[in-house]
């Protein structure tokens, strides 16, 4: 405890030896800039009825809108949906689906009928879908080898070993993988039935179904574009499940190999156990007809891919396109729900605020 | 100068085999090293070049967290499991791993540094018969070194002899012990009369046998042994490491401890880690947090069991298992490890290693404060711990001590009553009086060139008198310069004023002061002499005898013969007692002075009276006998002393009384009114007596006259200590019910408002053993206003530990002294007032400053903000992970239990330590709800903080919860989209890292949203993180999509061009947004109902503050504490027992004057207290052992 006697503190600090702070010259006084004085400018918001209340109008008179015209896009697409699994024993796909498996070595084709009651307009897209098939799964998602589907020549002698159990097959596999041994493999075609009983094939474009990224960065074939693919991939094998090397995929060098979008589709996997994929595209032809009128299709399907075991089920779709995609009710009627509710919301808001809410000042607040 | 080590150091004094004596030989080296004795090289650093990586990395994964994340590392490692890549974990952890080795990186170099400058200093060491040059780390035990003025002890050192008479030495301890008076060390005469003789110090060759080292600093036992003698050496021959050799030319002392083995090394115990509430708190939510991480674990891990079982055995067509993992319930156990994995981001591993950054920004924010730099010492607030910031939010009790923290330990003669007429007050010319400011002039003294100028009066009338040589005003000024045990010191020339006194009590020094520049100026002592210029001559008085103070005399004086040949008694006291020993004949005088002194204590100024008395000759050489035979007696020497004392104090003359001012520090009224009104109970601790105490209570403004009752508490044993605290407590209650019923307000508030609790040492030590002490804290926490007297610093502690252990509440204990360092050590904040002499509270505290007030700013201003913002952090830090990881656990239902993650693996790597993190940081750097003028306007904005209301478990769970229902809208809404969604060109999106891109995209904006709600003061700063993070969002996430990282990494980057393609689509943006408001407005719509409804102080402040700030800024009224009391101030000065005996026996004066330059003009002067210091050691020194010192220095 200081006992000394105030003269004598203040005569040390004058003589200059004893002060801590004496001997520096500068002085410790902190720096008076706004940051470090915590006087930084700032804007200081505060959530009043005058802003939350005119916030949640505003939201439900945007998203009301938003909601009732996505809605009505969604519903002005024409969507068909057919079933070709085959479960029920009348389907016509039924024999197939009890007798095929990956092993069996004959085609197995079954054909379905549909009629469209309206014609679709614009470039009409033919998807499969499946259901219950555990795309993401995370063995089956990391079984696969990017840098060999990449083209890349080393990775294709020795795949990843992501790949296990699809790695090597003797030789090694190419592509390798859980994902690219299970591809959809089962072929669509589809005919339309003039009421004159005549079929035509209608013509599906297989080009122009991938993303322009994986089909000219993330897929290549190794050794370039140019080269032999099936020298390139000699030394190789074909998934195991596959019927043909993957050099063999489609006649097209364009769409061969890796670049092959039926196999460039496949490999991006879903998200949820049920999906459906770009499979064709069916381009109109004029504006005056349209690409798929009314009337009486059939569907001829060469029945190679088994669902009967995990209970999967497989659908064509056709569907046309608006400015957000496919048909999607969900999009527009949440937008609906939401908007109406954030409305709803605000004029509770308002009401409580009238009635209960708190409009004073500094008057009540002690200090 | 001195090195505070802050840290931690491991004794290694442990190793030496439990040494238990210690066996020294004097200029023999090598026999001492026979002894492996610590040499005096200082090692507080940690870590060397070499063993830092490993020592470092070796300690940091000793903590919970980070061993934590290095056993996910490793699991991550095995294939089986592995749901992540290895670097998800490893980049945040080495990124932690790296700050907080930065840190201690940065720490280490600093203790490097002292230690080497300590090191190095220079020493004169007697080597081979010379006395040469060393470092201090070259100082070796059994070496005699030579010290000299004003250096600092190298070693602990035996005193063998000194340039003073007698082998005297004069130290300050302050660095030990924070006492700044000096202490006189004398060394044994046989070793003294070797001088400064380097043959004959080269040629002793004593051993010391002694104790072993201990970190007693009161204490040394050892015995000399030389030339076939025996001598006893104790604690007086010692200069222990750390003191300062004051007013001493040289002396020669012989190492004993060197090193890590000193006194005050083994003194410097590992510091005790202070941890916050919410520290602890955030513990307890981490293991929750860990026990909710096991049951989503398994969860999932049935899940997949069951999944395994129902439908991924039929899977196998496609995806073919292993032998190993064909079992549904292995499988299930891998997939709960790879859970755990994956969902190990609900503990925030940057949570600890943010928390420390906010923090010490905190703490930079309070070293930077200039509200908090007190410009007259130059000393700015420093927050030297950086843990505890957001804990000066939530005190609840202020433990102060008084003398230096609410005072200034500054006495000023104010006023005095002389033969019956005050002088001191100023009138105007109508006779009102008139209150004295700085403004209000002074009385001119410059008649009196000997004046002090420092000295400050302001009634002239006095001077007046004094120049008009009425007879008892002279003798009033006479006696105050006769009547003490002040000693003087002149100092060299050339000064402006050249007479210094030493005082042993403040008290003393400004009565003598006071003479001195009325012109009465005490020049001159010797054992025998006191030599006065009175008016400006020179007069010598013969100095009879001394009749010192003591606690039971409360009165001393002086027995003098003037050069007319008088003898004249002259004595000052406590006016009760001076009272009783009046001649008869002053009685009417008595009652005017009585009055006056009843006036100057409602002031609140410290009162004594003045009386003097001719003595007769005669009678006086009778009974100058009987004292010299008195004093030589053996036994009951003091009582037959204070009877003989008594004897001849009887019959005196009424001169007057004095009043003297202890001066509050600045502020201190409206600081403890301030922070009273923020429900901040204010403890005085005080090592003063009661009156003094009290007085301080009612000019602080603590004890008011309107009190209903001040229970006073001063009995000597345990069973009236008892009876008077159980009657308090009735009383107190009942005090509290009647007011009930008078009025409506809160029951506890009413008892709270009119009492307080005032308890002395005595008492208190019975009241703080375990059957009362609850009695006691009931009672204390009844009344308004609680101080204790006459507490040793011990009990200091105990009180502090007893409102930690019963109360749950923050404590904050606030001191100057080193009788301060227990209770700050033991409170939860320790405060020390900085700019005073002694270090030592400053060096055991956890922040600084240098006034009383600034303990207003630092909790209501930075304790505030600082427990807001760490509030909002840690709901914000929750919410964000619950927020971000929960998706994979919905996800784990759609996916077939398989761990499989929803976003890429660099967004999970990447979210919690660039896309989030800096937007967080700012708001808790930076946020402030209320400025800080409202938070000192209205300090109940501090209550939420003392109730805990800001982060509790409840937040916790509102948090969560908020987190984990954000998490679900963030999952389920992209899934209901994508369930069939195609993009407008017909391929498809729902793929999986479409999903991962939305969903991610979601989180980071609605994250942002939410940071930006939480912000309530958006700075430039804040602006750039906020839409800075998203930009880097962005950025990042097209850079690691793009064409041309792929081509470089294939295998790494998979996620080529998905956010191009995923982005470009209106529908995406669509979900985002509806994703977005979903998750945002409920909090909205709740926050605005809550403000709405329910505002809390904190919102109405807000608001008005925004009123006000549109309107312009208002002149603003201070809050202005107006000190009313009119309380008759008993008895109060502080005063102990002289050392008249030392003056006498001129022990402590110097032969010759101070002519020599070697004297320091800064020295205090030589005959600081000696006796004083013993006596005050009993109460001080022994406890010392109970509070350890934790920061070293030199």
């Amino acid at each position: 405890m200081a006992s000394g006697y105030n003269a004598k503190e203040e005569d040390g600090h004058r003589a200059g030896a004893a002060g801590p702070g004496e001997s520096a010259s500068r002085s410790r006084k902190p720096d008076n800039t706004a940051f470090k004085q915590q006087r930084l400018p700032a804007w200081q918001p505060i959530l009043t009825a005058g802003t939350v209340l005119p916030a949640f109008f505003i939201i439900g008179l945007i998203f009301i809108p938003i909601g009732i015209g996505l809605y009505v896009t969604s519903n002005n697409i024409r969507e068909f949906e057919i079933d070709y699994t085959g479960t029920d024993p009348s389907s016509p796909c039924y024999n197939c689906s009890q007798t095929y498996s990956w092993n069996s070595t004959t085609l197995c084709t079954c054909t379905l009928t549909f009629s469209l009651n309206q014609p679709f307009e614009g470039n009409v897209f033919m998807y499969y879908g499946l259901s219950n098939f555990y795309q993401n799964h995370r063995r089956y998602v990391k079984s696969r080898d990017d840098s060999q589907l990449n083209g890349d020549l080393s990775s294709l002698k020795s795949p990843s070993k992501e790949c296990e159990p699809y790695h090597t097959n003797e030789k090694p596999i190419a592509p390798c993988g859980a994902i690219a041994n299970s591809m959809f493999n089962d072929t669509l075609e589809l005919f339309y039935i003039d009421p004159n009983e005549t079929r035509t094939p209608i013509p599906l474009m297989k080009k122009g179904i991938a993303w322009w990224t994986d089909k000219h960065v993330k897929f290549r074939n190794p050794g370039g574009s140019n080269a032999n693919l099936t020298a390139v991939f000699q030394g190789t094998t074909k998934p195991v499940n596959w019927r043909k090397p993957v050099y063999e995929l489609d006649s097209d060098p364009e769409n061969n190999g890796f670049i092959n979008e039926d196999l460039i589709v496949w490999m991006r996997t879903a998200a949820l156990p049920t999906f459906r994929k770009l499979y064709r595209i069916i381009q109109k032809k004029n504006n005056m007809t349209p690409t798929l009128p009314r009337g009486n299709y059939t569907l001829e399907v060469t029945y190679n891919y088994p669902v009967h075991s995990f209970e999967g089920r497989k659908r064509m779709i056709l569907s046309t396109i608006s400015w957000m995609g496919g048909k999607n009710p969900f999009l527009g009627i949440a937008y609906m729900t939401v908007g109406s509710i954030c409305f709803v919301l605000g004029v509770v808001l308002l009401f409580i605020h009238h009635k209960y809410g708190n409009r004073n000042n500094s008057s009540d607040i002690p200090s | 100068m001195l090195v505070p080590w802050r840290g931690f150091w491991n004794p290694r004094s442990k190793a030496p085999g439990q040494e238990e004596e210690r066996h020294v030989k004097a200029n023999d080296r090598d026999y001492n090293e026979r002894f492996t004795y610590a040499d005096n090289h200082i090692k507080t650093a940690k870590y060397t070049f070499y063993t830092f990586l490993p020592i470092n990395l070796f300690e940091q994964f000793q903590r919970f967290a980070n061993a934590y994340f290095l056993v996910l590392l490793i699991l991550q490692l095995i294939p089986e499991i592995s749901s992540l890549s290895w670097f998800t974990t490893i980049v945040p952890l080495v990124l932690v791993l790296t700050i907080t080795a930065v840190k201690d990186a940065t720490d280490d170099y600093f203790r490097h540094k002292s230690d080497q400058q300590v090191n190095t200093r220079q020493s004169q060491v007697l080597i081979k018969g010379k006395i040469q040059k060393e470092k201090w780390m070259n100082v070796r035990v059994g070496d005699i070194i030579k010290l000299e003025n004003n250096q600092f002890v190298a070693a602990d050192v035996l005193l063998l002899s000194s340039s003073e008479p007698y082998g005297l030495c004069y130290i300050e301890t302050a660095e030990l012990d924070g006492e700044t008076n000096l202490k006189v060390r004398q060394a044994l005469t046989v070793t003294s009369d070797l001088g400064a003789d380097v043959a004959k110090l080269a040629d002793f060759n004593g051993e010391v046998v002694c104790e072993p080292p201990n970190n007693k600093l009161d204490k040394f036992i050892g015995t000399l042994y030389w030339k076939d003698n025996k001598y006893s050496l104790d604690n007086e021959k010692m200069l222990l490491r750390g003191c300062m050799l004051r007013n001493t030319e040289w002396c020669f002392g012989m190492v004993i401890f060197a090193g890590l083995q000193t006194k005050l090394m083994q003194n410097c115990g590992r510091t005790k880690f202070k941890r916050t509430s919410i520290d602890r708190l955030m513990n307890t939510l981490v293991l929750w947090i860990f026990g909710f991480l096991i049951c989503m674990g398994i969860i999932l891990a049935i899940g997949n069991t069951i999944w395994e079982q129902r439908v991924g055995r039929n899977f196998w067509a496609y995806l073919l298992w292993d032998e190993l993992l064909s079992s549904a319930v292995f499988s299930g156990f891998l997939t709960f490890w790879s859970y755990i994995i994956i969902l190990n981001t609900v503990v925030p591993i940057s949570l600890y290693v943010s928390v420390e950054v906010l923090r010490l920004g905190h703490s930079y924010f309070i070293n930077w404060d200039r509200k908090m730099y007190y410009s007259r010492k130059d000393t700015p607030a420093e927050a030297r711990t950086t843990t505890l910031n957001e804990e000066l939010g939530q005190v609840e009790f202020i433990f102060s001590d008084k003398t230096g923290t609410l005072t200034q330990n500054i006495m000023v003669f104010s006023k005095c009553s002389i033969n019956g007429n005050t002088y001191g007050d100023v009138y105007d010319e109508f006779g009102h009086k008139v209150d004295i400011t700085e403004k209000t002039p002074c009385v001119d003294f410059s008649f009196n060139p000997l004046m002090d100028r420092k000295f400050r009066f302001h009634d002239s009338s006095l001077v007046e008198a004094i120049k008009l040589e009425e007879p008892l005003v002279q003798e009033f000024f006479r006696l105050l310069a006769l009547c003490h045990t002040v000693m003087p010191e002149e100092r060299s020339e050339g000064q402006s004023w050249p007479l210094v006194y030493q005082a042993q009590s403040p008290d003393e020094g400004a009565l003598v002061t006071a003479a001195r520049n009325f012109g009465f100026v005490f020049r001159a002592r010797t054992p025998e002499t006191i030599t006065l210029y009175e008016m400006g001559q020179p007069v010598t008085y013969q100095l009879l005898a001394i009749l010192d103070f003591n606690n039971v005399r409360k009165r001393m004086s002086v027995i003098v013969r003037n050069p007319k040949g008088q003898l004249k008694l002259y004595s000052k006291g406590a006016d009760t007692i001076i009272f009783d020993r009046l001649e008869p004949a002053n009685e009417e005088l008595m009652y005017t002075t009585s009055e006056h002194l009843n006036e100057f204590a409602g002031e609140g100024l410290r009162t004594l009276a003045l009386a003097y008395k001719d003595l007769d000759e005669d009678m006086f050489d009778e009974w100058m006998k009987k004292l010299l035979f008195a004093s030589a007696a053996l036994e009951n020497r003091e009582e037959r002393l204070g009877a003989l004392y008594e004897e001849v104090e009887q019959g005196l003359m009424l001169l007057g009384a004095t009043a003297i001012e202890d001066k509050l520090q600045e502020g201190v009224p409206e600081t403890i009114s301030c922070l009273t009104l923020a429900n901040i109970k204010i403890w005085v601790l005080t090592g003063d007596k009661l009156e003094t105490a009290m007085n301080i209570g009612y000019s602080c403004n603590m004890l008011r006259d309107d009190m209903n009752e001040v229970f006073i508490i001063s009995s000597h044993t345990m069973l009236e200590v008892q009876q008077e605290l159980k009657e308090r407590f009735s009383s107190s209650q009942d005090v509290g019910k009647t007011d009930m019923y008078a009025s409506d307000s809160v029951f506890e508030e009413t008892i709270i408002a009119e009492c307080a609790l005032i308890i002395n040492g005595h008492s208190l030590a019975h009241a703080l053993e375990a059957d009362l002490e609850q009695i006691l804290l009931d009672v204390a926490c009844l009344c308004k206003t609680v101080i204790c007297c006459r507490v040793t610093p011990l009990q200091k502690a105990q009180v502090v530990e007893l409102v930690k252990r019963h109360k749950r509440a923050v404590t904050l204990a606030i001191g100057d002294g080193a009788n301060d360092v227990s209770m700050i050590k033991t409170a939860h904040i320790g405060v020390g007032i900085s700019g005073q002499e002694g270090m030592q509270a400053v060096l055991a505290s956890d922040y600084s400053f240098a006034q009383f007030r600034y303990l207003q700013r630092l909790l209501l201003v930075h304790g505030r903000w600082s427990y807001h913002r760490m509030c909002n952090f840690l709901c914000y830090f929750f919410y964000k992970n619950f927020a971000f990881t929960l998706v994979h656990f919905w996800f784990g239902f759609l996916c077939g239990f398989s761990a499989q993650t929803v976003y890429d693996q660099w967004f999970i790597t990447l979210f919690n330590i660039v896309y989030t993190s800096l937007p967080v940081l700012a708001m808790g750097v930076f946020d402030q709800d209320v400025n800080e003028q409202y938070s000192l306007r209205y300090p109940n904005l501090y209550r939420p903080g003392q109730l805990n209301l800001l982060f509790n478990k409840r937040k916790f769970f509102t948090c969560t919860l908020q987190g984990v229902c954000t998490s679900f809208i963030l999952f389920f809404i992209p899934y209901g989209a994508f369930l069939c969604a195609v993009r407008d060109d017909g391929s498809h999106i729902s793929d999986q890292q479409s999903f991962a891109v939305t969903i991610a995209t979601s989180l980071v904006i609605v994250v942002s949203v939410q940071i930006g709600l939480d912000t309530n003061y958006w700075t430039a700063v804040n602006h750039f993180f906020i839409w800075g993070s998203l930009a880097v969002y962005f950025a990042i996430l097209f850079a690691m999509n793009s064409d041309g990282i792929f081509r470089i990494f294939p295998s790494q980057f998979p996620f080529v061009g998905t956010a191009r393609n995923a982005l470009n689509q209106k529908s995406v943006w669509l979900v985002i947004l509806l994703t977005t408001v979903v998750c945002i407005m409920p909090v909205v719509a709740m926050r605005f109902l809550k403000t709405d409804l329910h505002p809390t102080q904190t919102d109405k402040v807000r608001l008005l503050q925004q009123a006000t700030r549109r309107q312009g800024p208002q002149e603003q009224n201070l809050r202005r504490v107006r000190r009313t009391s009119s309380r008759r101030s008993a008895y109060a000065f502080a005063h102990q027992q002289g050392y008249g005996e030392l003056i006498t026996s001129g022990k402590n004066m110097k032969v010759h004057t101070s002519s020599t330059s070697a004297v320091p003009s800064s020295s205090p002067g030589r005959t600081h207290s000696i006796n004083c210091n013993t006596l005050r050691s009993h109460t001080t020194c022994s406890s010392f052992q109970h509070y350890n010192l934790g920061h070293c220095m030199f």
